[in-house]
């Protein structure tokens, strides 16, 4: 008897096929050509924009925006990738309702920001639709640069380093590239297959080789990449996550969230991967928004996040919050794990103290078949030689390391916010130091 | 609430709001609908001589601009006179005017310009029972090429001309349309004035291309890879017969000739702008063409709130309002002196007021880095560029110095009124007294 989402215990194919494609469609669906015209109106093409000082990668909004407007699409696209080579992907999974959107001035004048997110998304479909890569190699140097991990940091790194004529290898982990945007995102932020048409789409550039199965500490050590390169970037983002130290979290229905959601994203229909009638996420980041609205889009009957913080504490974004209680994800803040049991887990509550947590002594129990932890990824793997800022690779300005040669970005780095646009931002940059470096 | 009847030259009708000579007024089925939407008045599209009627192009007759969510801008026209026979749309004009006896039906008429083609039609009309005629002096594309429209209206002795022969061949009142296609809306409305005219109204449309297919590199509309110039009219217009209108209502000659405005009425808001530059009634096509005869409604209503807010019972209170408020620039006020002031709680720091001025204009502006924006008095002249770039309603405005105060860019205390005429700069000031 096929599965729904009464089902006890964790079940694959609660919903049907086609529920579940529905249930995973965009997000943010594309607008069209009127409604980018419309959308892209609104704009008042501000002095020195708000916008702009917003985005990690900088892209000149208001110029891609008139772009759009007139009629020209793909030169926005241009304005956007010659500062973000992955804006397609940063358009669909930025939280712009914290940058951009947040700082457009409709957002002060009437609380409805110009949609920037969908409108990049408009320009960079319609160039990438075209497949041909728009930037040329300038003439090789004769440089040889390896990069670790074929993630957004890598990536972009990879690709300004081939667009400045130096050639490039990128060693990677796993079996495919793209890092988070492949194996992280939530499913309907990035539907289809446009992780990897875009990795392709960045190859494009040519110069760029990757090695996968690659991983650093593994068969790969920086001592033989420093020997066999003249530099190198290392972007491979939070190999680890954080331990769940409570009675119970190594019993068999407990898993760490970015795992199940990893093979979630490489499910072609997503009917195969188990998910429990209540489960239970927690943590209060991205990863457990995602994990909580993907388990409900695939049928679990009951979703619940619990965050031991308040509200205003929680990682995830208001937006991201209101998207998970749409979906009808319960979320309890206030709620520390005790115990993981059978069929549920023990909660303390919390409160905050003169700014420090304490538990109450109060407790609860929220049934559960399945339970995703979603506290937090660590740096895994590094090379002990490098030296560290708190729990991540110290880079300075430019994104070098305390080694010399030795440059660093994205998640793995310190400084910024652990987002796709902030690795691009950091993977560019560094390039462009290493292509100054070189040349000198 | 208020009365918006209105008599023009005349001819009374329930509000001062008439369909224009055009499409829309071309059959009796179209003016039917329309009065049975509200509309005060009809001018009937304009009828020509009797005979094998005109054509008309049957690829596209218009062409637009439109604004980013395809709001129509502008429209622009190459459809000629009525291509219905004369005698059908006689028949037509008498049974609509018979069943609406209290609406306005005005015929618009367009014959060559020769006294017998006048003397010929002007009984046919007089007969259906029409309230009056409009001579369309102003078509601006087609029949102007065979010496009729605007070709009559670009020659003022043509418009005294043929008005003077209009005139000797009915009691009609008669109403002479103007084109705008001139360089001094003055002498043709004089030369209507001398023929005997009993109105003149305006505008007709503005020669006109509304864009080029950059594919083909032909003018849209495009006829079979060639296009015309049409005729401009439309919101976009409005500016232009606005000032038209003012310049006629001001002019000592013209004064006491009454005006039907015309060009771009969308609103009844617009219809009180033309009103108060002086004219007695306003005629709408492009609205009409746009949205329906229905806007007439929010005219009606729009028009009679406005007036019993203003106290106003009828329109004719409103007609010329304006009219002693447009001035030359020679009388204007040179110690008028205003300074602009940005209300900073409603700034929503978009900058486009800093980049405007300092790009363009007098960097009166000052931007921190934390994006306030002040205005330096020293450097501000006034202009009201940032006023009008500035996407907030309300947050930019002009303060007025009072006399006695010192403007601290020219340094000078405000003194009290004086013009160009006695400036110590014009070369030929006179004297100040």
């Amino acid at each position: 008897m096929p599965s729904d989402p009464f089902t006890p215990g964790v079940a694959a194919g609660r919903l049907s096929a086609d529920r579940i494609a529905a249930n995973f469609a965009d997000l943010h669906p594309p607008l069209d050509d009127h409604q980018a015209a419309v959308e892209s109106d609104r704009c008042y093409f501000c002095y020195d924009a708000p916008c702009t000082q917003a985005c990690p990668t900088s892209i000149d909004i208001p110029l891609f925006i008139r772009q759009i407007s007139t009629g020209t699409p793909e030169a926005a696209a241009l304005t956007i990738f010659s500062q973000n080579i992955l804006g397609g992907m940063c358009a669909r999974v930025c939280p712009t309702e914290t940058l951009c959107e947040e700082a457009c001035v409709r957002h002060e004048a009437e609380g409805k920001p110009v949609e920037i997110g969908r409108l990049q998304r408009h320009a960079t479909d319609r160039l990438m639709a075209r497949n041909s890569h728009p930037f040329q190699r300038a003439a090789k140097t004769g440089k040889h640069v390896a990069v670790v991990g074929a993630g957004p940091a890598g990536l972009a790194c990879a690709h300004r380093l081939a667009m400045k004529g130096h050639d490039v290898t990128i060693y990677e982990a796993r079996e495919k590239g793209g890092g988070l945007n492949e194996y992280g995102i939530a499913a309907y932020k990035a539907p289809g297959s446009f992780a990897q048409d875009e990795l392709d789409w960045v190859l494009g550039i040519g110069g760029i080789r990757i090695e996968f199965g690659r991983r650093l500490s593994g068969d790969l050590t920086l001592d033989d990449l420093r020997a066999t390169h003249d530099a190198v970037f290392l972007g491979m983002g939070l190999g680890g996550v954080n331990a769940l130290t409570v009675e119970g979290s190594e019993r068999n229905h407990v898993e760490d969230a970015v795992d199940w959601i990893a093979r979630l994203r490489q499910s072609a229909d997503k009917t195969d991967i188990p998910v429990g009638r209540d489960v239970v996420v927690i943590g209060g980041g991205m990863t457990a928004i995602d994990a909580a609205v993907q388990a409900r889009l695939l049928g679990a009957l009951n979703v619940t996040i619990a965050y031991r913080r308040d509200k205003a504490a929680m990682a995830a974004s208001e937006f991201e919050q209101n998207l998970a209680t749409s979906k009808g994800v319960r979320i309890i803040y206030n709620a520390a794990p005790r115990e993981i049991t059978d069929t549920g887990v023990v909660f303390v509550r919390t409160r905050s103290e003169g700014g420090k947590l304490v538990e109450t002594g109060e407790t609860f129990e929220i049934a559960a078949d399945q339970v995703l932890r979603a506290i937090g990824q660590t740096l895994a793997g590094q090379p002990e030689v490098l030296a560290l800022e708190g729990r991540k690779i110290a880079v300075d300005e430019h994104g070098r390391t305390s080694l010399a040669g030795v440059w660093a970005g994205g998640d793995c780095a310190s400084g910024g916010d652990d987002l796709t646009v902030t690795a691009v931002a950091e993977g560019r940059d560094a390039a462009e130091d290493i292509h100054a470096a070189l040349g000198a | 609430m208020a009365d918006l009847t209105s008599t023009f030259v005349g001819i009374k009708s329930p509000n001062p709001f008439w369909l224009a000579s055009a499409p829309p007024t071309d059959k009796e089925y179209n003016v039917r609908r329309a009065f049975e939407a509200g509309w005060g008045g009809v001018v009937w599209k304009t009828l020509g001589e009797d005979g094998p009627p005109v054509v008309n192009v049957n690829g596209p007759r218009y062409g637009a601009i439109h604004g980013p969510d395809r709001r129509l801008l502008g429209l622009n026209n190459i459809e000629l006179i009525t291509d219905r026979p004369l005698d059908v749309n006689l028949r037509e004009i008498k049974a609509v005017k018979r069943d609406y006896p209290d609406r306005a039906l005005v015929v618009s008429l367009m014959v060559p310009c020769e006294e017998e083609p006048w003397k010929r039609i002007l009984p046919l009309v007089e007969e259906t029972g029409a309230d009056g005629v409009e001579l369309n002096f102003g078509c601006p594309h087609g029949m102007a090429e065979r010496g009729m429209g605007s070709a009559v209206g670009q020659v003022p002795e043509y418009i005294e001309m043929v008005t003077r022969w209009v005139k000797q061949n009915t009691r009609m009142p008669v109403i002479v349309k103007l084109t705008p296609n001139i360089t001094d809306i003055r002498r043709p409305a004089e030369a209507a004035k001398r023929g005997g005219a009993d109105a003149v109204s305006l505008i007709n449309t503005i020669n006109s291309i509304t864009s080029v297919d950059l594919d083909n590199f032909a003018p849209e509309p495009t006829i079979d890879g060639w296009g015309a110039h049409g005729g401009y009219c439309g919101p976009a217009v409005k500016p232009i017969a606005l000032n038209m209108v003012a310049e006629i209502a001001r002019h000592p000659e013209t004064a006491d000739l009454p005006i039907s405005g015309i060009g771009g009425v969308t609103t009844w808001r617009d219809a009180a702008e033309f009103i108060a530059l002086g004219a007695g009634n306003v005629q709408v096509c492009t609205a009409v063409m746009t949205y329906g005869f229905k806007i007439v409604q929010e005219m009606i209503s729009g028009l009679s709130q406005y007036m019993d807010e203003k106290g106003i019972s009828s329109v004719d209170e409103i007609v010329g309002r304006a009219v002693p408020k447009v001035r030359d620039w020679n009388d204007l006020n040179l110690n008028y002196v205003t300074k602009a002031v940005i209300d900073q709680d409603k700034c929503i720091k978009c900058a486009r007021c800093h980049i405007a001025c300092e790009d363009t204009s007098h960097q009166a502006i000052a931007m921190s880095d934390d994006r306030v924006f002040t205005v330096k008095d020293e450097e501000c002249v006034a202009c009201n560029l940032c006023v009008n770039v500035c996407p907030v309603d309300g947050c930019i405005t002009m303060r007025k110095l009072e006399i006695g105060e010192t403007d601290p860019r020219t340094g000078e205390v405000v003194r009290e009124y004086a013009n160009w005429t006695t400036h110590p700069n014009n070369p030929s000031a006179r004297a100040a007294q």
